[in-house]
């Protein structure tokens, strides 16, 4: 049921998520990761998002502002140091937008082969290998089982 | 299409219409069934891609604002802090269900007899007890007998499902405080059963069964439906129930999968579209003998919604949790669901335990309980929750009040241009303090598991994925909508066997008592031919 559609994104949207995306995330030599920003990762974000792609233009829409504003800048075009106290300016003045780049970021970062390798999981979806779940110690149920039964009474 | 009237029409292909549909085929009458959905196909759920994940919160997501499919109708949930949980296709809200079944406890049919408030059915326990029995051998339900909390019964259960490491965890926890905990029942194969292949954890339950394992009713009643000669027709969206001068409903008039506009005739019309969509429709069909929605002499559609306010309380582990793996409800506890008068509040709650997250909802429920921050730390921090978080969701039972409702929203209307159903739903003082209680033992229960963090959510937004009350049944014909075997009190051929006829809502799961329910009225029906209209 997933559908392929046409980028609705603009270029300046895509540099300016890139950008907010790579903070939100960002690559890790300690655990061998890439971050956010980069470019497969970005294309996985922008996939998801063109499902309802007013959402996220919306909220890069208001991210540009705030740059605008404080910053007389594209988003994209400011140093690190500008972007960390606009996305800090962002995340307090308009928390909703905020959050669905957030959550849209780690929706495409967390299926990344390298990111999936790097967490022990197999880059696979669950079907139809599926996975072990073990079954556990069923002694640690005796304690209830000797328990006599507590169910109200009807008469 | 002939113009001859069917004999039974259903209406809405989920749990209920199928258990219906199903049941009265053995008397080979002509029966249709009409679903606003589509057929599901398990491989294309989500659990077959790599971004599932994604897709369970897109076109998969249980809320319908949020999925907008072409079979969804938006709902106006502005007036409610619980939002809707459904599904419209084949299987109805059972294709997205995590597939906990339990049962209601004889209590559940006693409330005003018992604790004053709300009301008593006008069924029990034991009237339901073979219809539950019959239900889970159509489903196949993994359990165990022997539950203290419950009466024993005679139910054939497959094998529990594993209890796993987050299950071992929780027991410890449990015994710890000499607190009782069950291996759940659920509607989840743990061996082949009935043509379907047995459960293989993925994980992924509540965006649709790629394996066919749970048993959602696309997979359980439908294939036997259909092959008794019950004919399904999806994608046809009901706009209203058509009624006769005497006063009897004479069908329906739905929309079809191109949009045009078709009458069906019907000796009898059975609504299965659940407690927002079922009143929805009566409330549409309005005429001049019904000027108030049709079988709503009562005043009572659409009233008394109730939902199940969920509370949310997990913790993070230094031990390994089962993470991403296995069905992700394998046990409950009922130590609070009985009324204790020392705890403020009448009735109660179950807890079901979770084991875990996958890792996306892992990095979004970090970010949004600060866990997990923006920037350098947010690997180190993502690592210690991910696959290190187990813990339970309180099911807190609701109270029918005439106030929480179903109405018809003024201005917005579904692709079909059918007025869409509105919610005005208030959580009352009872529920809050029931959910604040499930907070305070579930955290007791974390921390003497060894969770060395806890977070809670209370009640979850998204949580509404029980919808309940809006036509409720009873001896009253003034303060009711249906008879104690589910027939409209005021047309006596119209019959209603989804969650709205439910007159409290218990505190557990109401799929396996909705299809017992619907089951029980095929049963009054096939018993009562011959003065079904009397």
């Amino acid at each position: 049921m997933s559908q392929q559609t046409e980028n609705p994104f603009s270029e300046e949207e895509r540099r300016a998520l890139t950008a907010l995306a790579g903070m939100i995330v960002p690559a890790s030599e300690e655990f061998g990761v890439p971050g956010a920003d980069d470019p497969a990762i970005v294309d996985n974000i922008l996939e998801d998002a063109s499902r309802r792609p007013e959402q996220l233009s919306a909220a890069l829409a208001t991210l540009e502002a705030v740059a605008e504003e404080k910053c007389g800048s594209a988003f994209a075009d400011l140093s690190v140091a500008q972007q960390q106290k606009i996305s800090e300016a962002y995340r307090d003045a308009h928390a909703g937008h905020a959050n669905l780049i957030a959550n849209l970021t780690v929706q495409g970062y967390y299926r990344d082969d390298r990111v999936m390798a790097s967490i022990g999981l197999d880059p696979r979806p669950p079907h139809p290998l599926g996975y072990e779940v073990e079954q556990g110690d069923w002694s640690l149920l005796d304690p209830v089982r000797d328990k006599d039964a507590f169910f109200r009474a009807v008469e | 299409m002939s113009d001859d009237p069917v004999d039974v029409l259903i209406i809405g292909a989920g749990a209920s219409g199928a258990a219906m549909a199903w049941s009265l085929a053995e008397t080979k009458m002509h029966i249709v069934c009409l679903e606003q959905g589509g057929l599901m196909n398990p491989l294309q759920y989500p659990s077959t891609e790599r971004n599932w994940e994604a897709r369970a919160q897109g076109d998969m997501a249980i809320n319908p604002n949020l999925r907008g499919l072409p079979s969804d109708y938006p709902i106006n949930e502005d007036d409610s802090p619980i939002k809707v949980a459904n599904f419209n296709g084949v299987g109805g809200g059972t294709v997205l269900f995590a597939g906990h079944f339990p049962r209601f406890h004889p209590s559940d049919f006693r409330v005003k007899s018992l604790d004053g408030v709300a009301d008593d059915w006008p069924i029990d326990y034991e009237t339901l007890a073979p219809f539950y029995g019959e239900n889970d051998r159509m489903t196949g339900v993994a359990g165990l007998q022997g539950d203290p909390a419950y009466p024993r019964d005679n139910a054939h259960r497959l094998p529990p499902l594993p209890l796993g490491k987050s299950g071992q965890i929780l027991a410890k926890g449990f015994n710890k405080l000499g607190w009782a905990w069950w291996p759940s029942d659920t509607a989840i194969i743990t061996n082949d059963y009935d043509g379907r292949a047995r459960c293989i954890n993925l994980g992924a339950c509540g965006a649709g069964c790629a394996q066919g394992a749970k048993g959602s009713a696309d997979v359980t009643y439908w294939p036997h439906a259909l092959r008794a000669g019950v004919e399904l027709r999806t994608h046809c969206r009901v706009r209203e129930i058509t009624v006769g001068e005497d006063g009897m409903a004479t069908g329906a008039i739905y929309y079809d999968a191109r949009g045009e506009e078709v009458e069906i005739k019907a000796h009898v019309v059975v609504l299965a579209c659940n407690g927002i969509g079922t009143p929805r429709l009566l409330l549409n069909s309005k005429s001049a003998q019904f000027p108030d929605g049709l079988a709503n002499s009562s005043g009572q559609v659409g009233k008394n919604f109730m939902f199940h306010p969920y509370a949310w309380i997990q913790g993070v582990f230094d031990e390994e949790t089962d993470g991403h793996a296995g069905p992700t409800k394998a046990m409950r506890s009922q130590q609070f669901y009985e009324t204790g008068e020392e705890r403020g509040y009448v009735r109660g709650y179950t807890f079901e335990i979770t084991r875990g997250m996958p890792p996306v909802r892992t990095a979004q429920t970090g970010m949004r309980h600060g866990r997990i921050p923006w920037g350098a730390e947010h690997h180190k921090e993502f690592r210690r929750m991910f696959g290190h978080v187990a813990g339970m969701v309180a099911v807190c039972e609701d109270l029918p009040e005439e106030h929480n409702q179903v109405t018809l929203d003024p201005e917005l209307k579904d692709s079909d241009g059918i007025p869409a159903p509105k919610i005005s739903y208030t959580l009352s003082d009872n529920s809050r303090k029931m959910l604040d209680h499930a907070v305070e033992q579930a955290s007791e229960i974390l921390e003497a598991a060894g969770a060395n963090d806890i977070m809670s959510e209370s009640p979850i937004r998204f949580g509404g994925w029980h919808l309940m009350g809006t036509a409720r049944m009873g001896t009253d014909p003034e303060r009711s909508v249906v008879n104690e075997w589910g027939r409209s009190h005021d047309v006596r051929n119209l019959f209603i066997v989804d969650g709205s006829i439910f007159v409290t809502s218990a505190g557990v799961n109401p799929t396996s008592t909705i299809q017992a329910l619907a089951l029980y009225v095929a049963d009054q029906m096939k018993s009562r031919l011959a003065t079904l209209f009397d």
